[in-house]
């Protein structure tokens, strides 16, 4: 038995191969970054025609001044869950999703590194949604998306609509919570040899802020929403001011997680715009540092800046002298990355592809909303325009300009990816269109609204100045809008069937994911490729051009390219 | 259609550019008179300090901000005409350029500094409140002390107590006999104010948070309860200005209206002292319903203010 030997005996370690799941239940049972990738979008992309909907209530009901077409009670019900919908169910968890399906690819891993943890944090998510939106058949809650106190105390609000709120935020949060520390350890374990971090693509870099700012921005949520809780039923007073609770607090802590939140909500769309600019202009990114240090320093910053919500409470001026700066100093970054994706650009070979055509909308439209944050920052004017109109105009170009129009830039770049198929160029370049014209028709002369004294949240104004005029401009804006995504819908479910067919690397992109066959296979990559720059697949192709010299097919893994 | 080489390209980018810029500045100039308009413009015009203030700063960022959408627009739409895919066109494999990047970082720096420059200057007339002027209410006695509130530097002021509730403001005015302000006069809805006359306001809510504003007289602040609130204005033209609560506090919030009546000094004095005969009378009236009241139920406790 104990013979001494010099070399080690050689082992065979066995393991067993998972065979890949299929059929209708793997879905619920899946483990696979890409499956549960698929659940995200398209789970959120309900959400966001459900929220879609309620925003053309919100606007049918504003198309006529002194407008009866819902109640009061409706209104504030729709707008309530209009907010909370497209921000908790589905801008962030669509960047998870995007996440999930591509950081793993994109950083040459062959999954997420808690692939159990990650489903579930899908699940937790549906069922946040589900309880929300279950509060429909009973009474939906309506004391808008920052659930304001003391108004969301059982004295004003006694309906269980609040409580459904509260436990939305507190699934929705720990199914952030647990997918953002999966995200952060993944992306910081389990990059493919030779990918440092200068060699990180940027989609990562603005995936791994993203996750440290709910990591840091969750947990206060969670803690704010729990003592709402306990104050609506267990007799705590965190915020009843008649028994020495604080309505400050609230709005303390809820900014300084909404403010984080926003942050959340656009730099993967950044991201995804520092993808795929390089890709269509032909071109590497321009300044690829500074746009990484850009992302991380407007996360830091903006874990600084929530008292700019907050510019009209009675708060020290010194206070808001402080959040001023501190908002100031984010529009630097951000400018910068302006500046840089312009650079991008700039001497291209520009190819007008429906994703850069989003992202260029993104670039056009996101500047409208940057400036216009430049006037709330500066707490004197924001005084006039907070809580109207303007703010509301402000926020969506920030959101629909922001994250929206980045969201389907992604879709429409990494759909080929995720089915094999080629959206139509047609219909996605009539949704662009019809999406962009609409946005700015909508949300524009909304500033102009906000400007002629229209607050917000109101469910009805008198017809006094051109203030119908001006709503009714607005809500035409928002069917065209909703055309242009309905046709992005159409052009999904119809290219899913009959789009053209992929191959790995149609646009002939930069970042791994384009070396796996799309769709990719359960276990990503046979082979890890070692990473030698920020653009992988470019040395690739490079490599596979030198060894085949120019022979008939010089694309990898024998890709072919459709015109589409 | 390649590129012409007898001009060396970046000179003629440069060129451009600079046409860009500049026509980007010609069209701002000539949307500003547009501007005014009011498409563009907050409300003012009641001659308040405060939202004269606020209404210039804003125009001096709107004109900042013109220039830089426009320019960035600009550059943005011809760099999209000019670098699109056709023959010929070769993409320029370049990484970035290091002194380019640090020239747009401390351009955008500088705007903002200037800009935050600007605020500074007018912080001072926008947050606290003037004396009042010569042809305003003679205020004697009129102002009572509230700790924490603003007062022109000779701490003269009409301060005017802003309560907020669901869905309707009250406004208590100085000038009762009682020294605990018990039976000081009061509207709901409609605030009459003297010209001329430094108007201080001490917001509090009874309730849900509130926001106090009309657009004219400057800018919103919240009603929160147990944090007062103050803020001030100074009106120069008689008139009535409106507005409403700018915060969500439940479902009438949209019908939680407030109007500003500004009246000349007399007529103030001749107003508050009808307000105080009429809440007299009211008050007398009530007492009488509750004694008959009282009769008629045999509940004499009722008739026991």
């Amino acid at each position: 038995m104990a013979v001494a030997t010099a070399t080690p005996i050689p082992q065979i370690a066995a393991h067993s191969t998972r065979r890949e799941e299929s059929g209708w239940t793997s879905w619920f049972t899946t483990v696979d970054h890409k499956k549960i990738g698929i659940l995200y979008m398209v789970t959120t992309f309900v959400f966001f025609i459900l929220g879609g909907v309620e925003a053309l209530l919100i606007r049918l009901q504003l198309g006529l001044a002194n407008n009866t077409l819902v109640t009061p009670e409706t209104y504030n019900q729709l707008f309530t869950m209009h907010g909370t919908t497209m921000i908790f169910l589905f801008v962030v968890p669509m960047m998870a999703g995007l996440a999930n399906y591509f950081v793993p690819l994109m950083i040459g891993a062959r999954d997420m590194a808690f692939p159990r943890l990650n489903a579930l944090s899908y699940w937790l998510f549906l069922a946040g949604g589900i309880i929300l939106y279950l509060s429909l058949f009973f009474s939906p809650p309506e004391g808008g998306w920052i659930a304001t106190v003391p108004l969301s105390l059982t004295s004003y609000l006694p309906s269980g609509g609040v409580d459904a709120w509260i436990y939305l935020i507190h699934l929705t949060g720990l199914s952030s919570l647990i997918g953002a520390i999966n995200l952060y350890v993944t992306i910081v374990h389990m990059r493919a040899p030779g990918m440092s971090w200068s060699r990180l693509p940027l989609f990562v870099w603005s995936i791994l802020t993203f996750a440290i700012l709910l990591i840091v921005a969750i947990p206060v949520i969670a803690a704010a929403v729990t003592m709402l809780l306990t104050d609506r039923h267990f007799g705590s007073h965190f915020y009843d001011p008649t028994t020495g609770g604080s309505p400050m607090l609230w709005q303390h802590l809820f900014w300084f997680f909404g403010h984080p939140e926003v942050y959340v909500m656009i730099l993967p769309g950044f991201g995804m715009v520092s993808e795929i600019l390089p890709v269509f202009a032909r071109k590497p990114i321009f300044g690829y540092k500074a746009i990484a240090a850009a992302t991380v320093l407007i996360a830091f910053l903006g874990l600084l800046t929530w008292v700019h919500h907050m510019f009209a409470t009675p708060t020290p001026v010194v206070v808001l002298i402080f959040a001023m700066i501190s908002s100031f100093l984010i529009a630097v970054p951000t400018g910068v990355k302006m500046f840089n994706w312009i650079g991008t650009l700039w001497q291209g070979s520009i190819e007008f592809k429906t994703p850069l055509l989003f992202c260029v909308g993104f670039l056009a439209t996101f500047l409208i909303g940057g400036i216009t944050g430049v006037f709330l920052a500066i707490f004197p004017v924001d005084w006039q325009l907070n809580d109207t109109y303007f703010v509301v105009a402000h926020l969506h170009y920030v959101l629909v300009g922001g994250s929206v129009f980045t969201i389907f830039a992604g879709i429409y770049y990494w759909f080929p990816k995720i089915t094999g198929r080629m959206l139509s160029e047609r219909l996605g370049k009539w949704s662009f269109w019809l999406m962009f014209v609409g946005m700015q028709v909508t949300f524009l002369i909304q500033h102009s609204l906000g400007l002629d004294g229209m607050p917000r949240r109101v469910y009805e104004y008198a017809n006094v100045g051109h203030l119908q005029l001006y709503n009714q401009i607005s809500t035409f804006g928002s069917w065209i809008l909703s055309v242009g995504v309905l046709i992005t819908v159409i052009n999904v479910v119809r290219s899913l069937k009959i789009g053209a067919v992929a191959g790995p690397d149609p646009w002939k992109g930069n970042t791994l994911e384009w070396f796996t066959p799309s769709p990719p296979p359960a276990n990503n990559f046979d082979v890890i490729p070692r990473v030698r720059s920020l653009e992988p697949m470019k040395d690739i192709r490079r490599e596979i051009d030198r060894r085949t010299a120019g022979a008939a097919e010089p694309d990898p893994a024998g890709a072919r390219q459709v015109v589409s | 259609m390649g590129r012409p080489t007898t001009t060396h390209p970046g000179r003629k980018v440069g060129r451009r550019l600079t046409l860009v810029c500049g026509l980007a500045l010609v069209i701002a100039m000539a949307i500003a008179p547009a501007a005014m308009a009011g498409i563009l413009l907050p409300e003012s015009g009641a001659g308040s300090p405060n939202a004269d203030q606020i209404s210039s700063l804003y125009k001096i960022t709107l004109y900042v901000a013109l220039v830089i959408f426009i320019g960035v627009e600009g550059v943005l739409i011809y760099a999209l005409y000019r670098f699109r895919a056709r023959k010929g066109n070769v993409a320029a494999q370049i990484h970035g350029n290091t002194r380019l990047e640090i020239g747009w970082t401390l351009g955008a720096a500088l705007i903002l500094i200037v800009l935050g420059a600007v605020t500074f200057t007018k912080l001072d007339s926008i947050r606290n409140p003037p004396n009042s002027g010569p042809g305003g209410l003679a205020l004697t006695g009129v102002d009572y002390a509230n700790a924490g509130g603003l007062r022109p530097p000779d701490g003269k002021s009409l301060n005017i107590l802003v309560n907020g509730q669901q869905f309707v403001w009250r406004f208590t005015y100085p000038g009762g006999k009682q020294a605990n302000g018990l039976d000081d006069p009061y509207t709901y809805e409609k605030m009459v104010v003297p010209i001329n006359t430094t108007v201080t306001l001490d917001i509090v809510s009874q309730d849900v948070v509130h926001s106090w504003w009309i657009p004219q007289l400057g800018g919103k602040f919240q009603a929160v309860p147990g944090y007062p609130n103050h803020t001030w204005f100074k009106i120069s033209k008689p008139g009535i200005y409106r507005g409403q609560c700018a915060f969500i506090c439940g479902r009438l919030h949209a019908r939680m209206v407030a109007e500003v009546q500004a009246v000349t000094p007399a007529q103030f004095t001749t107003w508050l002292d009808g307000q105080k005969k009429a809440i007299a009378a009211a008050n007398t009236a009530a007492a009488a319903a509750r004694v008959s009241l009282g009769k008629k139920t045999g509940a004499a406790s009722v008739a026991n203010p």
